[in-house]
């Protein structure tokens, strides 16, 4: 069903078949009336030290799948290998010496730090949780150590969160998930609440720490600019399914299914030669509790022809990557039997 | 152990706490900026609530000894709060009006003439006395009950917004059952079943008021359960403990403090009305009102009484109320000044 896995050796992470949904409750008795299907077959991987980014729309599911590895939300089903453990199958406690190697830097810099807690004590946190320092002044010393590596005053660390910039504050965030010296930091549209010019600094800051570190990252958002920069391998995500997969720069010069062909169409462009032509993808992306049958893309597809209404394509592999588009089905060739759109 | 030796105990642990809290407040910026805020905005209602607090440690600071053996020589025995000292020797026979030199009814002189501010009252005790004794009583009500309560709807709340499921359905069973039985009947009923004193006052009191805080947090919890810098904590591995003492109960300590200063002019009132009932606590303003009832009726009225009574529960229910609203300007998120 699934391209076959890269060639070289087995990744940092592996997330096979994942499937979280989340109940609808109703009723006197609040029985369960149906599932949101937030994240419905999802197969990732993650090599180490490089970058996959997991693209999507608001409501796709893609920020499930970042929770759903950090274990913060239960997947019904489905494996996530890190390091060749599947976390699933973990207990809690067990699970807690795995939360180290993974980190996450989350979307909202005012959400995302205590406001009733030192900047010291916040990054501090995760280092008192697993043991990391000799004690209290060690820990202060690492973190401004810390500070320091993401490119902060470490005369700063005694202040409350409210008193920084957004940016400055993303880069509390960063040097928290760091303070656990991880493998793999999940970023969960890790710039997008930023102005584009702090943006540019966060990415060249992550990318640096990448260097530096050799860190992992699922770069979880939904600005396609960013992923060329910064990521290896990208994943388009819809309506809790990955549609299309492959290597950055064949993505975006070669997409294979069409709503990663809108998706690109939708980037704006500063050259006025190259005017945004009119969305290629209409409407809204349908309820991931009632997905549309066949192709879950159909009902905004605008190449969509009989086959797309009735049966759900599986993912099929083109020159660098897979897709999931009956267009792209190097069997059927060139698209016969095509209906008008 | 001696009643006034449990009293004296609590005055220590009152000033070790403020002591403890005005140290905490130092060194912690945000609630050192919030009290300086509080102050700017509503001085003359801390001044008030701090005269009543001051006279309510001065009346209960009592020991034994030092009182001459006068006419009552039962009262030479019981232990003396300063504040009684102060008020020594100022017992006249029956009623007097404010600063009269004779008694109300019949003109007998007084043994102090001119020396009574708020007049005496039917056993010739002076009012003023009666009145400053009742700031003791009130803040010990509201306090006592506070203890009781906020624990309680802390817990409640915090657990059930916090591990949701079963314990929420639990709880919020719980809160709603209390939340349809008529307020002032299942108080009547708690005091009947245990018995009337300021203890079983204060559990009653408490039982009943702990629904309006616990629902508050509970509905907070709910919300910052869902935070980011929670979510943070879990994936750092942080104890669920340990999340909610650090980053959940602090970021609750806002609405605590604002509840619980609403809710402490609220239960003074309701034991008001208790007393009003019969079931009050003994020297309260509430009893003075509740006395004044029949002195209201006579011919000519006995005025003074119900005056300095109702005038020092207003004062302290008018101040304690502005104190709240500033403070609920002050610390509510959605009005704090330092969010960009």
């Amino acid at each position: 069903m699934s391209a076959a896995p890269q060639a070289s050796a087995e990744p940092l992470l592996r997330v096979e078949a994942l499937r979280t949904w989340f109940p609808i409750h109703a009723g006197l008795l609040q029985r369960v009336v149906g599932w949101v299907r937030a994240v419905d077959g999802v197969d990732l991987a993650v090599p180490a030290g490089g970058t996959l980014a997991l693209v999507g729309e608001s409501g796709c599911g893609k920020t499930t799948v970042g929770h759903s590895i950090l274990r913060l939300v239960e997947p019904q089903e489905g494996a996530v290998v890190f390091d060749g453990v599947d976390l699933m199958s973990l207990s809690p406690a067990a699970m807690r010496a795995y939360r180290q190697q993974i980190q996450v830097v989350f979307q909202d810099p005012m959400a995302s730090l205590d406001p009733r807690m030192r900047v010291r004590d916040i990054v501090a946190e995760g280092m008192q949780s697993f043991g990391i320092g000799t004690g209290t002044a060690d820990r202060t010393r690492r973190v401004g150590e810390l500070f320091e590596r993401v490119q902060l005053d470490p005369d700063q660390i005694w202040r409350y969160p409210h008193e920084f910039s957004g940016g400055q504050r993303q880069r509390i965030g960063i040097a928290r998930a760091l303070a656990v010296e991880p493998r793999l930091v999940i970023c969960d549209e890790a710039v997008s609440a930023l102005d584009v010019s702090i943006q540019a600094q966060i990415l060249n800051l992550l990318r640096d720490l990448q260097r530096e570190l050799g860190l992992a990252y699922l770069f979880i958002t939904h600005d396609l600019g960013v992923v060329r920069y910064l990521a290896d391998e990208v994943a388009v995500m819809y309506l809790g399914q990955i549609v299309e997969r492959g290597e950055t720069e064949a993505v975006f010069q070669r997409p294979a299914h069409p709503y990663t062909r809108g998706l690109l169409a939708a980037v704006p462009s500063v050259d006025p030669e190259r005017r945004s032509p009119p969305p290629q993808v209409l409407g809204d992306v349908p309820s991931p509790a009632d997905p549309p049958p066949g192709c879950r893309f159909h009902t905004r597809c605008p190449e969509v022809f009989a086959r797309c209404r009735a049966e759900a394509p599986p993912l099929f592999r083109v020159s660098e990557g897979a897709a999931r588009c009956f267009l792209a089905d190097p069997e059927a060739g060139s698209p016969q039997g095509r209906a008008g759109p | 152990m001696e009643p006034h030796v449990i009293s004296n105990v609590v005055v220590v642990l009152v000033l070790l706490a403020g002591f403890g809290i005005a140290a905490f407040v130092r060194r912690n910026r945000m609630w050192n900026d919030a009290l300086r805020e509080l102050w700017r905005r509503r001085p003359v209602a801390i001044v008030v609530v701090a005269i009543y607090a001051g006279v309510a440690l001065l009346d209960s600071a009592a020991w034994m000894g030092g009182v001459e053996s006068g006419e009552d020589v039962v009262a030479a025995h019981e232990a003396k709060s300063v504040l009684d000292r102060l008020f020594l020797g100022t017992q006249e026979k029956s009623y007097s009006a404010p600063f009269a030199d004779a008694e109300f009814y019949g003109g007998a002189d007084l043994a102090h003439p001119g020396s009574h501010p708020f007049g005496t009252d039917i056993l010739g005790r002076d009012v003023l006395y009666l009145t400053l004794k009742g700031a003791r009583v009130a803040l010990l009500i509201g306090g006592l009950t506070s203890l009781i309560a906020i624990p309680l709807a802390l817990l409640l709340g915090v657990s059930a917004g916090y591990f949701g499921g079963r314990l929420d359905d639990a709880v919020f069973f719980l809160i709603s059952t209390l939340a349809s039985i008529p307020g002032l009947l299942l108080l009547i009923a708690l005091i009947m079943v245990m018995g009337q004193s300021t203890f079983s006052v204060c559990i009653a009191l408490g039982v009943t008021s702990w629904v309006g805080l616990s629902r508050v947090t509970r509905g907070e919890t709910l919300k910052l359960r869902e935070l980011d810098y929670v979510k943070a904590a879990r994936a750092l591995g942080v104890s669920q403990l340990r999340i909610l003492v650090r980053h959940i109960l602090p970021n609750l300590m806002h609405l605590v403090i604002i509840t619980f200063v609403l809710m402490f002019s609220g239960l003074v009132l309701s034991e008001a009305i208790l007393s009003w009932l019969g079931i009050g606590v003994d020297g309260s303003w509430g009893q003075m009102i509740d006395q004044a009832r029949d002195e209201l009726t006579r011919s000519p009225i006995i005025w003074w009484n119900i005056l300095a009574s109702g005038t020092a529960l207003f004062g302290l229910l008018l101040a304690v109320n502005f104190v709240g609203d500033a403070l609920r300007d002050i610390l509510d998120p959605r009005t704090l000044r330092d969010q960009p």
